[in-house]
């Protein structure tokens, strides 16, 4: 499978990476190795297979509607980068 | 006294022959003498462990103790633990002071052990050798010129160095077992579900999975009946009656069944490990065990279908570190979007931006079903070859890994060498089943070599009974690198 | 050309849990900035989610009351991408599997009835708020929000016009306060739509390309938005041009709707089961527990009211519009079967003004069922007028304190008459006996001789006047009908 400089720049975006021309072409040149050995998946006829998404076949475990958490916003926000009157600060926001 | 086991040193503490104080403080020395040119830790704390020792202390005078109670265990970096730097290895959490406990910590905390510092890692734990960390590798004990293997490597050069008595580790594609055998240690990773992930930094949340690194399998029970455990914060914890894993050790091996892949005998492996891995395969036959040969027919798939999995949820895992409640915020940008690529690509290193890639790519549109659906389906297949072998016997050995320790920076330069050196660990992983490595000799370079040992689903006391019982006979685990000697 | 508008609504509703979707924190409204937002809502690294057992009972309800399939097993996916108010960089939701599926809405616009099918409804959680007043050009987030249990019920693109849209989005909000899974405030943010709005030639069956109207929080906004929304796309067809799929907001003080700049990109959510959650099993049991506990839903009651009460279409939607309304309502009738309509006028007119001017509900009422149909009883018997009754129910309304938890819990207790002691102690009862009355209409009859002439010679509004006259000499305690009918014989003479 051959990968281009354009989708590896394209999933650095998805990713929010930022990656100069340089870092993409050689990320291109590993991806592409990588891509080569995920590929021999391909091989094999799964048709009739159910996939899984978990090790064991068990069931979710519902928590009660309980309040447990106590304010911990000091705590927390003592290592956040920017914070201002409890809110955390990030460049304006633009919808 | 270094090399004694968790039992021997909690007899000494209850004797009051020592003080945990005193045994805290002869391992920070050690630690503190010998980091510098291990580089295993990336934190160390005096203060904060001897308080812990001091604690512990009043708990043994006042008759309370438990097994682990005052001894001095190593905790990876990718467990949060409250007050302390934890980094998972890497720039994003280089000033992560962590606001809380994880469930191993707090279960260390409860059964009185002592921390005794964080160890270094492989970048969110993505790695075989412990070269991506951004605190710089780990050297090999056996040899400083070598691999410690990854990504738990700065526990398992920890445990061999004896700077600790006993560290945790976690293990998504065999980073317990693989620097276990490559340091010459023994380490189990347990059924998945059985030790909380509630607090341990994610990488690919369906194969983390947390567990003990120390030089015996007793000193592994020991440690397994701490971090075991039923947490309702980790949806996928399984709620099963605690066990004590020290229960078995002593049952003989008389009529075990061992498993031998054929796939993984085969030329990949070299003639120094298979060697290794041969004449303990011909101890157990001494001590009663039989052999049959087993068939693992897709493990030549787990690989690739690992390399979509786990970066696919790690890729996601991710996501949260964005420079916005905690972690590395670039210190110039233009705009939002221009921090969050700025903060990930200045504090990520390249192992881990290149697994995000691989899984932004894997699950993005149109690629979906071909990649990560396809996986899933062949991580059923991988699962049922086990379930297979496993009505052939009792338990399945190999080699741990396919080579003694590499050469630092050997591999570094080839992601896809690096990625098949996990071959054999990888699918235990997929399936979600038990493994653990223990050292069964040396190869080339004098280095060590380790046998993989892989149970059934929640057979941990059995795979222990079963490395105990070689430990009892061998002394490959009681054997201490040159440079650590007391 | 004649356009058709085709919409589809994306109803959020928050949950009306006590704590998070994922987390143990509190989902109350109007806590200090991030004091509610814990170590999982705020996406620390190694914290996990595990599901409120409360939000999925009330997905449950949902489903079953729209007549909709509960889904067992039931997937949690996570949609990837980046935003400030989603902590983790992906917002837990359901993709493949969601819990509910199917389900339909009726829905009346003026006479019509219609049904609004559902594609689904399913569980996800909320993202925290951006805060964009000034911190030095920067955006303030508060992360309260993340978290809180929502379920997003997606409707079939069955709506015409924004007139049916109002009436779906009315009807499903009256109906998750009803079966109580969500508080339904806007202003809050509790119950917000989207709006999915394309335009196609009048009896074309393929749909338009579609524009998404996000965060409309007032039905009055829905509407507006839609109309907007569609002219829009009609002009900008018939001038030649074409429609992008596109995400836009709707500024309230423009009244018009613009592209939202943060969604330009075409997104790629890379959706796939969250690892963290394993899937969630809906037993046959559960499903049963929450079927026998729910109530008597709007659209049942509705009809119930008009086949049983004979009471009209109009008046049936209007008290079923409410369920606490319905309910007192229904306790006022059951205890006054011979006058439903009776019951019906007093409940949605003086009952409830009442009950707005204190900011009341109607669990809250002061006056029970059982007092008004005292009321209604007298007025019904002709004991006191219409007008006095409304007298009485100010007296009572001052004299009765409010229940304690409202008054179902005493539905079933004795209540003193307190209707006739009003009556009695302010001289309130009607001259009913007709000896009275006569005497006191043959003086007015004695007193109007001009009235009088005028009437014969054929002047009705003479005859309105002599009532009139009655009604003042007997301080308004005369019953009217009582009167017509002594006068006019008396005349007739």
């Amino acid at each position: 499978m051959s990968l281009s400089l354009d989708e590896v720049k394209r999933i650095a975006n998805l990713a929010r990476i930022e990656v100069g021309e340089e870092e993409a072409s050689a990320a291109l040149a590993q991806l592409s190795g990588i891509f080569d050995l995920i590929q021999q998946m391909q091989a094999v006829d799964t048709s009739a297979i159910k996939p899984v998404s978990h090790a064991q076949d068990l069931m979710q475990r519902l928590r009660p509607d309980i309040v447990t958490e106590v304010d911990q916003r000091e705590l927390f926000q003592s290592i956040a980068p920017q914070v201002e009157a409890g809110l955390y600060l990030v460049p304006k926001v633009i919808e | 006294m270094l090399n004694s086991s968790l039992k021997q040193f909690s007899t000494l503490l209850a004797a009051k022959k020592i003080s945990s104080a005193e045994l805290t403080g002869e391992f920070l020395k050690r630690s503190q003498a010998l980091n510098p040119g291990y580089n295993a830790f990336i934190t160390i704390n005096e203060e904060t462990s001897l308080n812990q020792a001091r604690a512990a202390d009043m708990i043994i005078a006042s008759g309370g103790a438990r097994p682990l109670t005052g001894i001095p265990i190593a905790q990876k970096d990718i467990f949060c633990t409250k007050g302390w730097l934890t980094t998972c290895g890497s720039k994003m959490l280089s000033n992560f002071i962590s606001p809380y406990d994880a469930a191993v910590v707090e279960r260390f905390n409860a059964a009185g052990a002592v921390n005794i510092g964080k160890t270094n890692m492989d970048e969110f734990a993505m790695g075989s050798s412990n070269e991506t960390s951004y605190y710089g590798p780990v050297r090999n004990p056996w040899d400083t010129t070598a691999v410690p293997g990854g990504s738990s490597g700065g526990s398992a050069c920890a445990v061999a160095a004896r700077m600790a008595p006993a560290a945790t580790g976690t293990d998504t594609g065999g980073s317990i077992r693989q620097p276990a055998a490559l340091c010459g240690i023994s380490g189990i990773k347990p059924t998945y579900g059985l030790v909380s992930r509630y607090g341990m930094v994610a990488f690919a949340s369906s194969l983390d999975q947390g567990g003990p690194m120390a030089k015996s399998a007793e000193d592994l029970a020991l440690m397994l009946n701490v971090m075991a455990g039923f947490d309702t914060r980790d949806s996928t914890s399984l709620q099963r009656e605690a066990e004590d894993y020290v229960r078995e050790l002593e049952k003989p091996l008389a009529g075990l069944r061992i498993g031998l892949p054929k796939e993984y005998f085969v030329k990949e492996i070299n003639d120094d490990v298979a060697r290794a891995v041969e004449a303990a395969i011909a101890e157990y036959r001494k001590l009663g065990a039989k052999t049959v040969e087993v068939s693992l027919p897709n493990t030549k798939l787990s690989v690739p279908v690992y390399y979509v999995l786990a970066p696919a949820e790690a890729s996601s895992n991710l996501s949260r570190f964005d420079g916005v409640r905690y972690g590395y915020r670039a210190p110039k940008y233009i705009d939002l979007d221009d921090m969050y690529r700025k903060s990930r690509a200045q504090a990520f290193g390249a192992e881990v931006k290149r697994r995000i890639l691989i899984g932004t790519y894997v699950l993005s549109h149109g690629y979906y079903d071909a990649y990560y659906i396809q996986a899933q389906k062949l991580r059923r297949l991988i699962a049922l070859d086990f379930a297979e072998a496993f009505k052939q016997c009792d338990i399945i050995m190999g080699p741990t890994s396919p080579t003694v320790a590499f050469d630092l920076g050997e591999k570094s330069s080839d992601p896809v060498q690096m990625y098949l050196s996990d071959a054999y660990t990888i699918s235990v992983n997929l399936a979600g089943l038990p493994g653990m490595s223990i050292p069964v000799g040396f190869g080339d370079k004098n280095r060590p070599v380790g046998l993989h040992i892989v149970g059934n689903y929640f057979t941990e006391a059995q795979m222990l009974n079963v490395a105990h019982q070689y430990q009892r006979v061998t002394d490959w685990h009681m054997q201490m690198p040159a440079g650590s000697q007391e | 050309m004649q356009w058709e508008i085709v919409i589809g609504l994306e109803v959020h509703a928050q949950l009306s849990t006590r704590s998070k979707i994922f987390s143990g924190a509190s989902t109350a409204f109007g806590a200090a900035p991030n004091a509610e937002a814990c170590a999982v809502d705020l996406a620390l690294p190694g914290v996990l989610p595990v599901l409120n057992h409360g939000a999925v009972d009330r997905a449950i309800k949902l489903g079953l009351s729209v007549g909709g399939k509960i889904n067992s097993p039931s997937i949690f996916a996570r949609k990837n991408y980046f935003y400030p108010d989603l902590p983790k960089g992906y917002q837990i939701s359901q993709y493949e599997l969601p819990v509910v599926e199917g389900g339909n809405v009726t829905i009346h616009v003026g006479e019509t009835e219609k049904t609004v099918r559902l594609v689904r409804a399913h569980l996800e959680e909320d993202a925290g708020k951006s805060l964009h007043e000034d911190f030095h050009g920067m955006t303030g987030i508060d992360l309260n929000r993340a978290g809180t249990p929502l379920l997003e019920i997606v409707s079939e693109p069955d709506m015409r016009s924004s007139a049916e849209a109002v009436a779906y989005a009315k009807t499903l909000h009256s109906l998750v306060r009803w079966i109580d899974i969500c508080d339904g405030n806007m202003q809050e943010g509790s119950f917000r739509c989207d709006a999915n709005v394309s335009v196609r030639p009048q009896g074309s069956d393929r749909l338009g390309t579609r524009c998404e109207i996000k965060n409309l929080n007032s039905f009055r906004f829905l509407e507006k938005a839609i109309d907007y929304e569609a002219r829009r796309q009609i002009a900008l067809l018939e001038d030649g041009g074409a429609i992008h799929q596109q995400t836009r907001l709707y500024d309230p003080a423009k009244d018009e709707t613009r592209a939202m700049r943060s969604k330009e990109d075409a997104q790629d959510y890379r959706y796939f089961p969250d690892p963290d959650l394993l899937p969630l099993e809906i037993p046959a049991s559960w499903i049963a527990e929450v079927k026998s506990g729910l109530p008597e839903l709007p659209q049942q009651m509705r009809i119930r009211l008009e086949r049983d009460y004979g009471l009209s279409a109009y008046d049936a939607a209007a008290l079923t519009a409410d369920r606490e309304i319905a309910e007192y309502f229904d306790a006022v009738a059951d205890k006054l079967p011979s006058d439903p309509k009776l019951c019906a006028n007093w409940v949605m007119g003086e009952i409830s003004s009442y009950l707005n001017n204190e900011g009341k509900l109607f669990d809250n009422c002061p006056l029970s069922p059982a007092q008004l149909v005292q009321l209604l009883t007298r007025i019904k018997d002709g004991t006191i007028s219409g007008k006095m009754g409304k007298e009485v129910l100010r007296q009572m309304w001052i004299q009765s304190g409010e229940q304690a938890g409202g008054w179902k819990r005493h539905d079933s207790e004795p209540v003193e008459n307190l209707v006739d002691e009003i009556i009695k102690s302010q001289g309130l009862k009607q001259i009913s006996d007709s000896g009275e009355l006569e005497k006191l209409i043959a003086d007015v009859i004695a007193a109007n001789s001009k009235s009088v002439e005028e009437f014969k010679a054929g002047k009705e509004k003479a005859f309105n006047a002599l009532v009139g006259q009655v009604m003042k000499a007997a301080k308004g305690k005369a019953n009217p009908a009582q009167v017509n009918e002594i006068l006019k014989k008396k005349l007739a003479k």
